[in-house]
């Protein structure tokens, strides 16, 4: 499948001063794409959206709109819309007025623009409430309005700066599935800014991580869970042991590796050139405990247990090095493992990433 | 409890009595009085004052309507008017420029517009004098450019003083309100395809409003009742009801009458302060 291309950044930079929010990010984002920036706060992802929709300038490099270079085109003109972190909704206007704010800025003419807010208006299931204002809305509902009104000039690419961080936990749930709807249905380019890497894994069809400024890792979110590239969208993404390890020898993407814990195996590995000190990735839920302990087997004790209702959390210690594990709770009432308790724990070679130190 | 808060309120009470209250009803009933014989005013019951707001006596003692305070109180209005209307498209601008600057040039700013309040409002009123005389740089570019005669002692320098005068009590209350927006708002406009123009008046306009109102009664009041830029830079060549009070009380030592124009003048404040009590009532229950 050739998709074309929605927005190419080229090696855009951004300082504020002394500081370097942006430095040298390049990536293309495809048409009818679910794209997700997700980083920790500070990484830079909310001053690349803002860049897109016209409100900061890069400091070096530039950004393409559809083929289309938009660095000297102002924020007005751009085909593109956000939803606000705040939402952002006009407090003096009725919802209806809201939406058809932009499609009058257009020159919309008056019977195209009620029809496309009643369509809106249906759309985010809101029609009941068109003529009521902003604050005689709950979170959810001004979450709707702000992405009808975003979505009413049809734009060609739609900006999400965290529209989920004001409302409460079941409602992220519910928009979350809603958002991905809307995209599917309306085939428009969506470019998601998240910190929260659940929703980013939920909703994305590619996810680019940005930490300390610099693109670390852009993939789909199994790539990305399963296929870390460095330590820091392996630290970022779920939760991981990091173990230190020898590399005896490399063979393309296989890597011989031998751990302070007394294993030898092969394990997937990129980036990595040369034999010697690296960081192994291992992810809790991929170790077994006792008769789930398959591939190398360890025998630890368990140190502490955290019951988290769908899983428990143990840690357990072996040869010195203190590993996370989490164990599904498959079972009501299952029998668990006590703090002490000397188990067997194993894990397979493909659950192990090769990191570069 | 109860009489603790009457006790407790008593300290307000006595301060809005003695320094408002009673000093009102000693004009109220000055207002009615008989013009002293010499100056001032004797206790008779004498409502004669206000008539002679609209008419007065001719030769044979016969009542002639006569509009010559009517058109001091007239002119009185039109100049606050449009005092309040120049102070305001000045200083929506002025304002939001200062809204948006960082914090410290905001700080600093600020501080600027409240400035002149440093400064005795004689002292000022006096610069615009000699800013606006023939030799001032005012005067001087009126007669570069080709001008006749002098800009002082015109409507037009009463206007200029009376704006320069209030139009910190403007940009305050408008500035305050322009902050208090969301900066996201002005993006959403820009996003929505609204040019700066379009986001000014769809948006930042009718979000400042409050301010306006507000802005619009700390000019309006005081300007009604404005002494210093009629005498100074007008030439008490033309009445206001400010100038006219303070000639009543002073030169022509008619006291009821200068209180009678000053409970006028009263009415009218009170008449506008109502007018916008009641616009941000409905403005509340309707946002």
């Amino acid at each position: 499948m050739t998709r074309g291309k929605a927005v190419e950044v080229f090696n855009v930079s951004k300082r504020f001063g002394d500081y370097q929010a942006l430095d040298h990010v390049d990536f293309t984002i495809h048409e009818n794409e679910f794209f997700t920036l997700l980083g920790p706060s500070g990484c830079g992802k909310t001053t690349l959206l803002r860049m897109i929709a016209g409100f900061e300038t890069p400091s070096e490099g530039g950004i393409v709109l559809f083929g289309q270079e938009i660095d000297q085109l102002p924020a007005h003109k751009r085909r593109v819309n956000t939803v606000f972190q705040s939402y952002a909704l006009f407090p003096h206007m009725t919802l209806a007025q809201n939406i058809a704010f932009g499609l009058e800025n257009l020159g919309w003419d008056k019977p195209r623009r009620e029809a496309r807010v009643a369509e809106m208006l249906e759309l985010v299931h809101m029609t009941p409430f068109a003529s009521r204002r902003p604050d005689q809305l709950s979170g959810g509902q001004r979450q709707r309005i702000a992405l009808a009104r975003a979505l009413a000039p049809e734009p060609k690419v739609l900006l999400l700066d965290e529209p989920l961080s004001a409302l409460d936990l079941k409602l992220r749930q519910a928009m979350r599935d809603e958002l991905r709807e809307l995209q599917r249905k309306t085939g428009i380019t969506f470019i998601f800014v998240t910190h929260d890497q659940e929703e980013a894994l939920d909703m994305s069809d590619r996810i680019c991580v940005l930490g300390q400024g610099r693109v670390q890792q852009i993939g789909t979110p199994a790539e990305i869970y399963e296929e870390p590239e460095n330590r820091f969208v392996a630290d970022f993404i779920g939760e991981t042991n990091f173990l230190d390890a020898e590399v005896i020898s490399i063979d393309g993407a296989r890597a011989r590796i031998r751990t302070p814990l007394g294993l030898e195996f092969d394990a997937a590995q990129k980036g990595l050139t040369s034999p010697g000190p690296a960081t192994l990735s291992l992810r809790p839920e991929k170790i077994g405990l006792q008769e789930q302990a398959t591939g190398n087997v360890l025998t630890g004790t368990i140190r502490s247990r955290n019951y988290m209702g769908g899983y428990t959390h143990f840690v357990v210690e072996t040869g010195g090095a203190s590993l996370r594990v989490s164990r599904r709770n498959a079972v009501s009432q299952a029998e668990s493992y006590a703090v002490g308790q000397e188990v067997q724990l194993g894990f397979r070679d493909e659950s192990v990433r090769v990191l570069a130190q | 409890m109860r009489s603790a808060r009457v006790w407790g309120l008593m300290p307000a009470w006595v301060l809005m009595l003695g320094t408002l209250m009673v000093p009102l009803l000693i004009v109220a009933a000055v207002s009615v009085a008989e013009r002293g014989s010499y100056g001032g005013f004797a206790w008779d019951f004498n409502p004669l004052s206000y008539r002679e707001i609209l008419f007065s006596e001719d030769w044979d003692g016969n009542l002639v309507f006569d509009p010559k305070y009517l058109s001091i109180i007239g002119r009185t209005l039109l100049l606050a008017g449009a005092t309040t209307l120049i102070c305001m498209a000045l200083a929506l601008p002025v304002a939001y420029v200062i809204a948006t600057r960082p914090p410290k040039t905001k700080a600093l700013l600020i501080y600027l517009v409240t400035l002149p309040f440093w400064v005795s409002m004689i002292v000022r009123v006096y610069a615009w004098l000699i800013i606006l005389g023939n030799e001032g740089f005012v005067g001087r570019f009126w007669h570069w450019i080709g001008g006749e005669g002098t800009l002082l002692f015109t409507p037009g320098a009463m206007l200029v003083g009376m704006v320069y005068s209030y139009i910190p009590l403007m940009v305050l209350p408008v500035f305050a309100a322009i902050e208090k927006l969301d900066p996201a708002l002005l993006e959403a406009g820009a996003d929505l395809y609204g040019s700066r123009w379009t986001t000014a008046r769809r948006v930042i306009l009718p979000l400042t409003w409050p301010g306006l109102a507000a802005g619009a009664v700390l000019v309006f009041v005081p300007a009604l009742g404005t002494v210093l830029e009629p005498m100074l830079l007008g030439g008490g060549k033309q009445m206001m009801m400010g100038t006219l009070i303070q000639t009543q009380f002073g030169g022509a030592r008619n006291w009821p009458f200068g209180a009678a124009v000053a409970l006028v003048l009263m009415a009218m404040v009170v008449i506008v302060l109502v007018i916008n009590a009641r616009r941000s009532m409905s403005r509340e229950v309707r946002v």
